[in-house]
């Protein structure tokens, strides 16, 4: 069987900027890709080759096995960054609307955003019309979700509650291609693919990408004093708590930058966030080279 | 407590007609300290800033902060003129500070620097990314070194990169003696902060450390491949199941910070059935 969505060597330009680059990208029937990168890295651009909203410059998408057609977009769900949702219409005027669109019968209202059926969507607290723009694209039972930033603005229990309906059609058989900017969110994801300056960066599990990488654990009794320390020593520092880490860092070479100031200092694995600006740094140095 | 200054609110209430938005909030904000607020929309985070920024006075409940001059405020919205360039926006708002204009440039210059902006000192701020127009915001915010500096999601829809250049400027502000207090949608932030208060529908939920939260979380958690047959205490995470029980001992997993947070959640939703 084919995969549900597909990207071979597929490159887009826009005159003489190259957004995507060669990229090759697999969503396969039940489960969670998350798509990563910093802006400008083609996340967006890539999406819309596969909506069929533009076409590829070179390369091939496909989605279900054939190129992206209106036939493949009533196969697909999608949730914009902005929802898609009429701010006019009442939470059940837009699900219907989205059911004629797509030929389908209109839903049955999820049970936590049924007594806002009547309102105006305009007028409904951020959480429910995000509800809501995930029940509309869920409402045809589409093989394929993509979703772009699906959580933002949402409480930590309400995201949670948001991932368990992105679970539940991924165990139900859809393929799920979601971006994010969260390492939390990143960690929900079954396979992830890092973008940077159009090109895929890295691939694999969480665990898989962030492998041996290493940080340095700072913890010292003055923060501050240990903050302009390690910078003075043109370190990269990031506060963590009432930590410091410095990411890929020599533990000596910290030390020796602490001086006599009082503080711990050990190697702990990276975090993904760590490993990603470490991909990401790689991948604009060989882009500023090439 | 002596030492250094703390600022903050303690026990305020804040209503929008019958709309209640805090109720008994309190918040410490240490110098040298960041303190992250964390909530969805509605959360009552803005609420909650706008009152530490004096842009907003509660109607009950004292806040303690330092005069206007002495403190930097980053509004939900920005606060950034798009039609002036970078660097006429921030000698806009030296000029509002009072400050010398060298020392302004100077500082500017070493803020846009380290932010990765120096290039785009001379673009309309209209014309930056998301990202790159939140960090000229927040340089806006701290460019006169202010004691208290409040930074409303400052983070919010800004990729991690530049995130990152955010922090940054944060965590320099913090160093040079400044409370930062900013709120946020995101655990990845507050786990940068120093403390962390979690607010959901204007009441406090949790307070205190990453560490301190974590241990005050009532109960117990354990983790299930399966999905559990009642999922009211039980959420997804990292593809298998946690399950709070309020009254376990015998934990199976060890929580961090985003479990504590949404056992809270749990806790709260719980107590108003």
């Amino acid at each position: 069987m084919s995969p549900l969505a597909q990207c071979a060597g597929v490159t887009r330009r826009f005159g003489q900027f190259t957004a995507v680059s060669d990229v090759d990208l697999v969503v396969e029937p039940g489960e969670i890709v998350g798509l990563l990168g910093a802006n400008g890295a083609g996340k967006t651009t890539l999406i819309r080759m596969l909506l069929g909203l533009i076409g590829t410059s070179e390369g091939e998408v496909r989605l279900f096995g054939e190129p992206p057609s209106r036939r493949t977009r009533g196969r697909l769900g999608y949730v914009p960054q902005g929802l898609g949702l009429y701010d006019d219409l009442t939470l059940a005027e837009n699900l219907a609307f989205t059911a004629a669109i797509f030929g389908s019968d209109p839903a049955a209202l999820p049970a936590e955003i049924r007594p806002y059926a009547k309102d105006l969507v305009g007028r409904l607290p951020l959480g429910v019309q995000r509800r809501t723009a995930f029940a509309q694209a869920l409402s045809h039972h589409p093989d394929l979700l993509i979703l772009d930033e699906p959580t933002s603005g949402v409480d930590p229990l309400g995201r949670a509650r948001l991932w368990e309906t992105i679970a539940e059609a991924a165990d139900a058989g859809a393929g799920v291609l979601v971006t994010t900017h969260y390492m939390e969110e990143a960690g929900e994801c079954g396979r992830l693919v890092i973008m940077a300056d159009g090109a895929v960066v890295a691939e694999g599990t969480a665990d898989q990408i962030v492998g041996a990488s290493q940080s340095v654990l700072v913890q010292a009794r003055s923060w501050s004093s240990a903050f302009e320390a390690l910078e003075d020593a043109g370190l990269q520092v990031a506060l963590a708590g009432r930590g410091l880490r410095i990411p890929g860092a020599d533990p000596a070479r910290v030390l020796r930058a602490l001086g006599d100031r009082p503080a711990t200092v050990r190697q702990v694995p990276a975090t993904l966030e760590e490993r990603f600006f470490e991909l990401v740094q790689q991948g604009s140095a060989t882009g500023a080279t090439a | 407590m002596t030492g250094p200054a703390q600022w903050g609110a303690s026990g305020i209430f804040v209503a929008y007609g019958k709309t209640v938005a805090l109720a008994d909030v309190s918040l410490s904000a240490p110098a040298g300290q960041v303190t992250a607020v964390v909530g969805g929309d509605g959360a009552g985070k803005t609420t909650l800033l706008r009152c530490l920024a004096g842009a907003l006075a509660p109607d009950r409940g004292s806040v303690r902060r330092p005069p206007k001059e002495r403190a930097g405020y980053l509004p939900a919205s920005s606060g950034i003129y798009p039609d002036l360039t970078v660097t006429e926006n921030l000698d806009f708002r030296a000029t509002g500070y009072g400050m010398s204009r060298a020392d302004a440039r100077e500082r500017a210059a070493a803020y846009l620097d380290r932010a990765g902006l120096a290039a785009a000192a001379d673009r309309l701020a209209g014309q930056l990314s998301g990202g790159m127009r939140q960090k000229l915001a927040v340089i806006a915010a701290m460019l006169h070194q202010p004691e208290l500096l409040v930074l409303d999601e400052p983070t919010t829809g800004v990729d991690p990169v530049s995130r990152s250049g955010l922090w940054w400027l944060i965590a320099h502000a913090a160093a040079q003696g400044c409370a930062v207090v900013l709120a946020t949608t995101y655990l990845d932030d507050a786990e940068r902060a120093a403390s962390v208060l979690v607010l959901d529908a204007g009441i406090a939920l949790a307070s205190g450390t990453g560490e301190q939260i974590v241990a005050a979380m009532p109960g117990a958690l354990r983790e299930e491949t399966a999905r559990p047959a009642d999922t009211t205490r039980a959420w997804r995470r990292g593809g298998r199941w946690r399950v709070w029980d309020p009254a376990g001992d015998a934990a199976s997993v060890r929580p961090d910070l985003q479990d504590a947070v949404t056992v809270a959640a749990l806790a709260a939703a719980a107590g108003q059935r």
